[in-house]
């Protein structure tokens, strides 16, 4: 009974080839926009993760400031005291590294070679708070820290700009009129949310203040938190302990913030996770439309084939074997078309997703849920139409021009 | 020619529409078709001969009186149950040959035993001997454009007789074709007839066509006015 509705929907779609493909064209843009967005969505959303991890698992960013991102108005917040960084370290509980950082920026030179980069000024901490290795040589010792030792270590996009293919280890460079002895290669990252990683320079806090930035100030303090211990509780003791160091008032803001970087990763992906299902949804109404196209044109269908209808009727088919097929038809029609958008959606999905820049992820559950819809499209749109011609009368069908 | 007729219709009654507007298609008609007849129905326009034959077709009810098919009261039966009746017993020829577009004529043999539910070998086995009656075997790949008139309506009738059934509707089989295709028509429903034991019942306005017949109906105001012996007696 399945199997002959199964192939008379096949004859019928067969011998109207042209008339099939423009019913499922509908369906085939629907299902191709909805798993194409919906791709490119998830695969946005996880280079946005991807980026921020890079700024390191479970790092609370402390720095100076009202607010987020707020300027302007009444004098600037103080910048932290190296007594912050030690307080810190020593009066909570849960804290699994602290490294300070102060940011300049300026030109490398090596042997005619130039290169602009960023300074950071941070201890040996820096590459256990950011779990960032050092690929090739070493990093600063404690004394060199102390002292203020004019040695860097560098990122691997300075390295190959300033060295090519050279060793860098032991070679002396410029940067920013001031020798230094290059001791380290840090491992490479790539790009960033912020732009490339590894366009940078590492070199002891204590020089950079002295030839850079001209005080002892800390522009920045990054806690690394212990796996063992709970972000939040440990970001409420830092901002208590802060509070107390920078005499606030109870009442007044605070003139800090804290930034707990898993925090500002759940809230952007949370935001392009929603765009992917705005996105998402907007395509799903074509996918609508396209289904209501299906039922236009079975409309017409059953109505230019109403003698095939009154013929097999008259030949001894019931009610619902003429129902069946017709509904059979439309499913297999939306089936068709879904299967199709699938196949697109992966072609154009493929081919998109290096112009992006976002990785491409094949998602069985949303290319599953697409093609289920279609399905359940041709169910739903394809009924009325087969309802009404299997409720015709074969007199009347057999006499219909 | 047995003597228990396969079709009774006892005082047959079909009104369309209600109340003032109501029309009394047949006012009565008593007919008894025995097995193994071939009948041609005659008559004037509104006679009644095109609602008779949807009733016999079990594609219609009447609204009144019994209509008996091998002894089955058929005016009980529901929409379903007459089409399950038409698939097992009846077979269908109609003047605009109503065969499938762009369809083969094999496929639109085979349309009958799909619905019976044969399987492949089986429906092109019957098809092709269903072709080979009607002399189209050669041209069961053709689909209805590529074939003539006459040979459209073979293909018809090879439709019609592909299940075997006992009794073989035609309605003015002969009305779209030139008089050589007709009578090639009804030479070949004489031998279904004749050979098959197909119990044959075809409406005609032509005279020379009814004279194939056995017996003639005549119907008039929705009566029967009068049965005669056709020639094919």
């Amino acid at each position: 009974m399945l199997g002959t509705t199964i192939i008379l929907a096949f004859r019928a779609i067969n011998r109207h080839k042209l008339r099939s493909f423009l019913t499922t064209l509908g369906i085939i843009i629907g299902v191709a926009a909805v798993v194409t967005m919906v791709t490119l969505g998830n695969g946005a959303t996880a280079a946005v993760r991807e980026q921020i991890s890079s700024l390191g698992a479970n790092v609370l960013q402390l720095r100076p400031g009202q607010g987020f991102g707020r300027g302007g108005g009444g004098p600037r917040p103080p910048d932290f005291k190296e007594a912050d960084l030690t307080a810190i370290q020593n009066q909570l509980t849960g804290v699994r590294a602290v490294a300070p950082l102060v940011q300049s920026s300026g030109t490398a030179i090596y042997e005619g070679n130039n290169w602009s980069t960023t300074v950071y000024g941070t201890t040996s901490a820096y590459s256990e708070v950011q779990q960032w290795k050092v690929a090739d040589g070493r990093l600063f010792m404690p004394e060199e820290e102390e002292a203020g030792k004019p040695v860097c270590v560098i990122g691997n996009t300075v390295r190959t700009n300033l060295f090519q293919n050279n060793d860098p280890l032991g070679k002396r460079m410029r940067i920013k009129g001031v020798s230094c002895q290059v001791i380290g290669v840090l491992s490479t990252r790539g790009q960033g949310g912020f732009g490339d990683q590894d366009d940078v320079v590492v070199m002891p806090i204590r020089f950079v203040q002295r030839r850079f930035t001209g005080d002892r100030d800390v522009s920045q303090i990054m806690v690394a938190v212990d796996d063992a211990y709970d972000t939040s509780t440990v970001q409420t003791s830092l901002e208590e302990l802060m509070r107390e160091r920078r005499k606030i008032k109870p009442g007044t803001e605070d003139n800090f913030n804290v930034f707990d970087t898993k925090q500002i990763s759940d809230t952007l992906t949370g935001t392009t996770t929603i765009l992917t299902q705005i996105v998402g949804a907007v395509a799903a109404i074509s996918l609508l439309v396209g289904g209501i196209g299906i039922m236009n044109i079975m409309l017409v269908s059953v109505t230019e084939r109403t003698r095939e209808i009154g013929i097999r009727l008259a030949i001894g088919a019931v009610a619902r074997e003429v129902l069946m097929q017709f509904l059979v038809e439309a499913i297999v029609l939306s089936c068709l078309g879904g299967l199709i958008g699938l196949l697109l959606a992966l072609i154009a999905s493929l081919a998109i997703a290096p112009l992006m820049q976002v990785p491409f992820l094949f998602d069985v559950k949303v290319n599953l849920i697409a093609f289920l819809f279609s399905a359940a499209i041709g169910v739903v749109f394809g009924y009325f139409p087969a309802r009404r011609a299997a409720a015709l009368n074969p007199i009347d069908a057999l006499r219909h021009e | 020619m047995t003597d228990k007729p396969i079709i009774s219709l006892r005082g047959v009654t079909k009104i369309y529409g209600e109340g003032a507007t109501a029309f009394q298609a047949l006012k009565g008609i008593d007919l008894d078709i025995a097995q193994g007849d071939f009948v041609a129905v005659m008559g004037p326009s509104g006679s009644g001969k095109s609602t008779t034959m949807n009733i016999l077709g079990c594609l219609d009810v009447p609204s009144g009186g019994a209509f008996l098919f091998k002894g089955r009261h058929v005016e009980t039966l529901d929409r379903d149950q007459r089409a399950l009746l038409r698939r097992r017993y009846l077979g269908f020829v109609f003047q605009g040959f109503n065969l499938l577009s762009r369809t083969t004529a094999l496929e639109n043999v085979e349309l009958p035993l799909l619905y019976r539910g044969e399987d492949k070998k089986t429906r092109y086995d019957m098809g092709m001997a269903a072709l080979d009656k009607v002399g189209l075997k050669p041209w069961w790949d053709h689909t209805p454009a590529e074939l003539s008139g006459g040979q459209q309506q073979r293909v018809a009738i090879a439709r019609a007789i592909v299940t075997q059934p006992d009794v073989l509707l035609a309605d003015e089989p002969t009305g779209n074709l030139d008089s050589e295709r007709s009578i090639e028509i009804m030479e070949l429903l004489t031998d279904l007839n004749r050979n098959s034991g197909i119990t044959v019942l075809m409406v005609t306005h032509e005279p020379d066509m009814a004279a194939f017949a056995r017996t003639i109906v005549h119907f008039k105001d929705g009566l029967v006015e009068r049965v005669d012996a056709g020639a094919g007696a």
